[in-house]
């Protein structure tokens, strides 16, 4: 059968081969990933309700602090790495995240530009006739 | 508030006679059905062998069983449909009502899409992909029953709708506002989006099991590109299985929560929004049609090859294409509604995008082309439904690149012309492939061939009907006609829809021809047994005796190249007086039987009916009944059984001649 | 020479690489297979975010999310959340050690977290329902609910699955299926995290603002 270093199954620490590892080490991961998260939560809600930072970057810094945030739980909590052991779990989540953003992106564009191109509401209709 | 809802008596369409017919039909031959089984006392032996099976082989026999006989019922819409459109010119009204006839062609097209091509592309890669794998069950074989009986629920429901209630006057789309309860305050839309939403839980459980089954539990040494090209379509599908239905789930349940909480995701009032309804629908609905026609093509992959004598030509390029259109079919959604006022970059660019997949379709036509050129083309039945597919296909594709054009589709959006170049892709990429595919597995799965006149007969008569039914709807197109019209003032059009409906009458002659086949192959099976190895074929699943035991493969094969069995048989030629290897047998693990399909199955149709008619109780009961029986089947001791070494090596002894290496 | 031979008679290193490894076991199959149905599942909580997005301006007039958003309840869930994963986790390091004491103790720290997430959710629905924020009364107000009330239904459905996880220890031990049953429950309650932090991101953190 496939030998464990050739695959592993998602959500599973990586085997360190030369020692058992230590429940302590498993531990330290998990903790360094929840320091980690909520520094990254404090800062987002931070960045919301700040007036220091140039408003119109506020969502771009909002959605790069969830993507970091959400690097932090892939890594730390589900042991997701780059090693060819986990190619599979990392094509599939690639696969995933390009559904989310064609769907996600990808409708708001045509509904933007659909509801851009709707006809102006029954105030703005007429209005050579408003007197 | 009435202990069984909405529902009275008055929900039986006593008043109407054809549906009254259609009904006591449909319950007679079940009836029927029923009464014979049990007559017969073949009861213990279906529930046992079937029902409770977890094999992939007899769920794959039981999704193309259905998706056969739904085939019926969605062609009898169609021909009531033409028949209908046949007469009903300038004053004439017809004999359907349109209330009537808005419920035929959204049957018509829900119960094709759904309920017929799913379960067939379905069933023929549940039968066939294990086998080609080299292994001996999918990877989640329990999960791949409930899954089965779940789209079952989703038809019987459907079915229930022409005894008990209506179907959606929508059409198979089912757009907002029509579709919301102010303009379809009837139980019809509901029918349809519970069968949809409980047979698309089906289908999202069996495109977990295929993307598992084929990305991890592939034969020891079959790496990627060694795989026939038949997993890689399944593959492909699959993912996009996996991608897209959690976005007709989510839809589905906006128009739920519209309808039945007050919600305005896409009403008239308070802000909601239509046109979203239809964004999100097609941003599953075209990556759909490319999860049918896939397998398909690796379907005709497959055929092409083994009754050419020669390799695919082209396996990389092919595999290549596949995962190309994968992708891409992700990104060209909007084409379908081009009309409703996106403007004209964004519809340049979907146009654009739609045109370049008709690139890999090409690419794999060639593939496909360039197989058969040179080599000794046997003219069985599956090939002539593959080269029918060819000249076909390559036809309705270019009224596709037509329509690609958004200043042509203008002119052409939601006219029969749409409908001509739908189907004139969907027959002959989806169906004609699902009838190759049966008639060249169907001796692997049942040990005897499909009898080979009946089948010509049946090609010929669905091929020139197809094109008899379907090219006048082009040019009455292009004359202005537009689509699910039941009556028309402009006689021109006439002759046309005549010609249509005698298409119909000649599909129907191949559906006949089709029914006797399988009547006639039944009664001489005998003289028509199949060995191995029937069609000399290429891939791992014709090295195994017809039918394959329930464990397919004693011992794993050692794949060491692409069309591994081929290989082997050259080889084997080559040396013919080497000797047997001695085996050594032991015990197989195999999954237990379980009937938490089939009671899961009662449990979702129990809860559908429910909530169709807003009997609260019995919606919870049905809830409850499902978890309780989910509880049971998670604290079962057992999960398998164990097949003893020595029953295998019986087996192996006694078919040893059966099985070519 | 025939095609089949035992499995067990080939050495690993004629098996290269993991595509020409056959069969993976069970505990990777199992896993891989739950990966997958997440990622079906977040592409479902993306068409409901599409239509959130699409949605967000739609007010019909009534309350928007600047007026009925409470940031300190979203911080506080987000925080119960966040440890809730991250007992979830010491539970899988539990179950590695076979500590079973240490599997019921960090169980329950999840679960009591994760009520007190749906317990909060709920109280602020309730809070905007009484204030006539109703998802009947707009369509971005039908989407909120939507799109949240999914999020919490599924946190309910985990809560329940943990319950059943917990007898499942109890009364079948932690043989193999309940192991992989564990590991399924762990990823799902992560991932579900990893949806909160895009929703507390995107509605409440960019749906009020200063």
């Amino acid at each position: 059968m496939t030998d464990i270093r050739l695959d592993r199954a998602p959500g599973d620490r990586p085997v360190l081969t030369t020692f058992e590892e230590s429940e302590s080490s498993g531990t330290l991961i998990y903790t360094i990933g929840l320091v980690l998260a909520a520094v990254l939560t404090a800062m987002s809600f931070w960045v919301a309700n700040t007036t220091v930072l140039w408003a119109p970057g506020i969502p771009l810094g909002l959605a790069v602090l969830a993507i970091a945030q959400m690097g932090v739980h892939l890594v730390f909590f589900l042991h997701i790495t780059s090693g060819p052991d986990n190619t599979n779990n990392v094509l599939a989540l690639a696969f995933g995240v390009l559904i989310v953003i064609l769907v996600v992106a990808g409708s708001q564009w045509i509904m933007a530009n659909l509801n851009e191109n709707m006809m102006p509401g029954p105030e703005l209709m007429n209005l050579q006739m408003q007197r | 508030m009435s202990l069984l809802g909405k529902l009275t008596w008055s929900a039986v369409p006593f008043d109407q006679p054809i549906v009254m017919g259609a009904s006591a039909g449909m319950v007679l031959g079940i009836g029927f059905v029923l009464s014979w089984i049990t007559l017969k006392g073949y009861w213990p032996y279906l529930w046992r062998a079937w029902i409770t099976s977890v094999d992939h082989k007899r769920i794959g026999v039981m999704y193309c069983v259905l998706g056969l006989l739904m085939l019926l019922r969605g062609f009898s819409d169609a021909i009531m449909m033409r028949a209908q459109q046949a007469v009903a010119a300038g004053g004439a009204q017809g004999y359907l009502p349109p209330e009537h006839f808005d419920q035929i062609f959204s049957a018509h097209g829900t119960i094709m899409i759904f309920f017929v091509a799913m379960p067939l592309v379905i069933g023929l890669m549940n039968f066939a992909v294990p086998l080609q794998l080299g292994i001996r069950d999918m990877a989640f074989p329990t999960l791949n029953s409930v899954a089965l009986w779940l789209t079952a629920s989703g038809i019987l429901l459907t079915n229930m709708s022409l005894v008990i209630g209506e179907f959606a006057k929508t059409g198979w789309v089912a757009y907002p506002p029509l579709s919301e309860l102010q303009f379809s305050p009837g139980v019809g839309v509901d029918y349809y989006l519970w069968s949809l939403q409980i047979a698309g839980i089906g289908t999202l459980m069996t495109g977990i099991n295929f993307v598992t089954t084929i990305l991890k539990t592939r034969a020891p040494g079959m790496g990627y590109m060694r795989m026939p090209v038949f997993c890689w379509t399944a593959l492909a599908s699959n993912l996009m299985i996996v991608a897209v239905f959690p976005i007709l789930t989510a839809t589905f349940a906006m128009l739920l929560l519209d309808r039945y909480l007050g919600f305005h995701f896409f009403s008239v009032d308070a802000g909601g929004n239509a046109m979203m309804y239809v964004n999100l629908f097609w941003t599953w609905g075209h990556p759909e049609v490319y999860i049918l026609v896939l397998p398909a093509f690796g379907i005709y992959s497959e055929v092409s090859a083994t009754f050419s004598g020669k390799p695919l030509f082209g396996y990389r390029s092919m595999v290549a294409a596949t995962m190309v259109i994968c992708v891409l079919s992700m990104m060209v959604w909007l084409h379908h509604f081009f009309t409703m006022g996106a403007s004209a970059s964004v519809n340049a660019i979907f146009g654009i995008a739609s045109m370049i997949i008709a690139v890999p379709t090409g690419v794999k036509v060639f593939n496909w082309l360039f197989t058969m050129y040179g080599g000794r083309i046997r003219f069985e039945v599956p090939v002539l439904w593959t080269i029918g597919f060819m000249v076909t296909f390559v036809l309705g594709g270019l009224t596709g690149v037509l329509l690609a054009i958004p200043p042509v589709d203008w002119q052409v959006h939601n006219s029969v012309f749409l409908i001509a170049h739908f189907h004139h892709v969907i027959i002959p990429g989806v169906v004609f492939g699902a009838f190759a595919g049966c008639i060249y597995w169907f001796p692997k799965a049942f040990g005897f061939t499909l009898d080979e006149r009946w089948g010509r007969r049946a090609f010929w008569c669905w091929f020139i009907g197809f094109h008899v039914a379907f090219m006048p709807l082009y040019a009455v197109g292009l004359m202005g006609m537009t689509r699910r019209l039941q009556h028309y003032d402009i006689a021109s059009w006439q002759p046309w829809l005549q010609l249509a409906a005698v298409g119909v009458a000649i599909i129907l002659a191949g559906i006949t021809c089709h029914v006797i086949q399988l009547v006639v192959s039944i009664r001489n099976r005998q003289q028509l047994l199949a060995l191995g190895d029937p069609w000399n074929g290429r891939t791992l699943e014709w090295s195994t005796t017809s039918p394959p035991p329930a464990w397919n493969f004693a011992i794993l094969p050692h794949v060491t190249e692409l069309d591994a069995f081929w290989e082997a048989k050259v080889r084997k030629q080559a040396n013919p007086n080497q000797p047997v290897q001695a085996r050594e047998y032991r015990a197989i693990e195999v999954p237990k039987n379980s009937p938490i399909g089939f009671i899961n199955a009662f449990f979702a149709v129990v809860i559908g009916f429910a909530l169709i008619w807003h009997i609260w109780w019995m919606a919870a009961f049905g809830l409850a009944g499902a978890f309780v029986t989910f509880l049971a089947f998670a604290f079962r001791n057992k999960d398998e059984g164990e097949i003893p070494a020595d029953r295998i090596a019986n087996f192996e002894r006694r078919y040893q001649a059966e099985v070519v290496l | 020479m025939s095609i089949v031979a035992a499995v067990d008679g080939i050495s690993p290193r004629d098996l290269p690489s993991a595509s020409e490894a056959g069969p993976a076991p069970k505990r990777i199959v199992v896993a891989f297979g739950f990966w997958i149905f997440l990622l079906s599942d977040i592409v479902m909580f993306s068409a409901l975010f599409a239509a959130y997005a699409v949605l967000v301006h739609a007010t019909a007039g009534g309350p928007n999310g600047d007026a009925l958003f409470n940031q300190t309840s979203a911080a506080i869930e987000t925080a119960c959340l966040l440890i809730s994963s991250y007992a979830c986790g010491l539970m899988t390091l539990s179950v590695g050690a076979r500590n079973r004491p240490a599997i019921y103790l960090w169980a329950a720290v999840t679960f009591a977290l994760g009520a007190c997430f749906l317990g909060l959710e709920l109280h602020e629905f309730a809070g905007m329902i009484a204030r006539g924020a109703t998802p009947q009364h707009s369509a971005f107000l039908s989407a909120f609910f939507t799109l949240i009330g999914c999020h919490g239904l599924h946190v309910t459905a985990g809560l329940i699955w943990l319950v059943v996880m917990m007898v499942q220890v109890a009364v079948l031990d932690l043989r193999a299926s309940v192991e992989r049953r564990l590991l399924c429950f762990a990823l799902f309650w992560h991932a579900l995290d990893i949806i909160w932090v895009w929703l507390f991101t995107v509605v409440y953190l960019m749906g009020v603002r200063p």
